[in-house]
């Protein structure tokens, strides 16, 4: 949902339904850093009410397409942000491989000794 | 000398000056910026630059590009196992990893006993809060091969309707009877209910029982307990009608296979057995968020603190690195032996710093040690309930972000 003015559309309020803290300030952040941008903030109206409203000022560029590139950009980042973390926890775990390969034979040794029901 | 200071004056220019940004911020103003200063009375400059133009009068451009941040961003995993992880993230900001957070403890799926259907309870534990205990076993199984059960709906209250449609029917915005029309798994069925059975005794003459949660039975093909028809006339032929409605056994399901369904532990005490007692019922696990209840939250707990970083603006040597050693209750200092006998305080373990200031209490101690905090160097720990690893949890979190965003995008276009 926006709001905004018919004849301006370089400023707009967007309602976003279902969501809170977790993405509104996130976007904030992204939205902050597009130069466009010359003021955001968001606000969460009631807070027994799932709703968070963004409001978006540019220098001129429509405020709906700022929005959307923040969101874009945010994506981007998680997208980096899973393969770099991916990456990592590959990485550690081939070179803890031969102190795994150690705790599994400790597992195994167990398992056996479990009693059945 | 008065007409050499004169000169001096003349040529001065603040261009000149050793810390004129020249494509970078000046050193006090850069230490604002990326540190959080933890002085004796108050944390200072906690808040974090975000606006673009923020340094614009000085030619220093704030905002961030994809490229510049894929370049800096890194993650290190310092401990991994199969119920907890510790990792450093750095060169992001708290906006985007406290969305993590919060998605980690709020937002991301797992199965918890929602209804239970009682049978016969003779303990002194009330069905109510015998319900509400086994709602908070842990569960052994992983929510993503579950669909949500929209049955639930009726449970739920305006507000949480249009928040579960939007889990359940990926509806865009809030358009409330559209999906009111499109309730689909409003039965349970092996493709969003696990049934367990719980059925104890204590005899007669017998000592007390504790029952635990491995007397939980997973049931894989559903309910047992029989629905009570109104019309008794329906053909005796077919298979009674129970609670649930499975399609198929769910140990038929390759993943079950050899990881049946259990509680994650066998050993959390469930309720208390005198002789004569017993309790028989049965459990239906169904998919649900921490948003919800906090049953359904697959963290027990996930944090992050920011890198501490301990700085000694000076030397400091002999009796005062003594001091400063035995103030650190966490042992971050240590001592240099510099020869013939002259010792020097270092910063051995900063990681271990827990701000609590100790070492900057007392006399001019706040000129010689500074506590600060890095603003983009992360120390997130994530520990698992078990229905998932640790580092599966934490890349579905980012999905979650990303699927979030997707969604706004494809609302604006």
């Amino acid at each position: 949902m926006e709001h905004g003015s018919f004849t301006d559309n370089s400023a707009a309020t967007f309602s976003l339904t279902d969501e809170d803290h977790t993405i509104a300030n996130a976007v904030r952040f992204t939205l902050n850093q597009d130069p466009r941008v010359t003021f955001c903030g968001y606000s969460i109206p009631h807070p027994s009410e799932a709703r968070v409203n963004i409001r978006v000022q540019t220098t001129g560029d429509p405020a709906r397409e700022v929005l959307k590139d923040a969101c874009q950009n945010l994506m981007l980042m998680c997208r980096h942000v899973r393969s770099t973390f991916d990456k990592a926890v590959e990485d550690f775990k081939a070179s803890n491989a031969v102190k795994a390969m150690k705790i599994d034979s400790q597992d195994s040794s167990g398992d056996d000794s479990e009693e059945s029901e | 000398m008065a007409e050499g200071a004169g000169e001096e004056k003349k040529k001065f220019s603040i261009w000149d000056l050793p810390d004129v940004p020249m494509g970078q911020l000046p050193p006090h103003l850069e230490l604002q910026r990326s540190r959080v200063s933890c002085n004796k009375d108050a944390p200072i400059h906690t808040e974090s630059i975000q606006y673009s133009g923020a340094y614009a009068s000085m030619g220093i451009d704030n905002s961030s590009r994809l490229d510049r941040f894929s370049n800096n961003f890194r993650v290190e995993v310092v401990r991994l196992n199969e119920d907890d992880m510790e990792f450093d993230m750095i060169g992001i900001d708290a906006a985007i990893a406290n969305s993590f957070r919060r998605i980690l403890i709020a937002e991301l799926p797992t199965m918890a006993i929602e209804k239970v259907l009682i049978a016969n309870n003779t303990s002194i534990i009330q069905d109510e809060v015998l319900a509400h205990r086994l709602g908070l076993v842990p569960i052994r199984v992983d929510p993503r091969l579950f669909d949500y059960l929209s049955g639930l709906i009726h449970f739920f209250s305006i507000d949480g309707l249009s928040e579960f449609m939007e889990f359940t029917l990926g509806a865009l915005g809030n358009s409330l009877l559209l999906s009111l029309s499109i309730v689909e798994n409003d039965q349970p069925n092996e493709k969003n209910t696990i049934v367990f059975k719980l059925y104890v005794q204590c005899k007669r003459g017998s000592p007390r029982i504790t029952v635990k949660s491995d007397a939980l039975k997973w049931l894989p093909n559903g309910s047992e307990l029989v629905k009570e028809t109104r019309n008794a006339t329906s053909d005796s032929s077919s298979k009674p009608e129970t609670y649930t409605y499975f399609g198929c056994s769910q140990e038929t399901v390759p993943e079950f296979v050899k990881n049946p369904i259990i509680p994650k532990y066998p050993d959390i005490i469930i309720a208390k057995l005198g002789p004569g007692q017993e309790i028989e019922l049965e459990a239906h696990a169904v998919k649900g968020i921490g948003k919800t209840h906090a049953k359904w939250s697959p963290v027990a707990t996930a944090w992050y603190r920011m890198h501490p970083e301990v700085v000694l603006l000076e030397d400091i040597k002999d009796d005062l690195a003594e001091e400063l050693k035995s103030k650190c209750p966490v042992n971050v200092f240590d001592i240099e032996d510099l020869g013939k006998g002259r010792r020097r305080a270092t910063v051995a373990r900063p990681r271990a710093c827990t701000l609590c200031r100790e070492c900057i209490r007392g006399d001019d101690w706040e000129k010689r040690v500074a506590l600060r905090r890095v603003k983009d160097h992360f120390i997130f720990t994530i520990e698992s309930t078990g229905a998932l690893p640790p580092e599966v949890l934490f890349t579905e979190a980012v999905k979650i972000l990303e699927d979030k965003c997707e969604r706004v995008i494809t609302e604006l276009s």
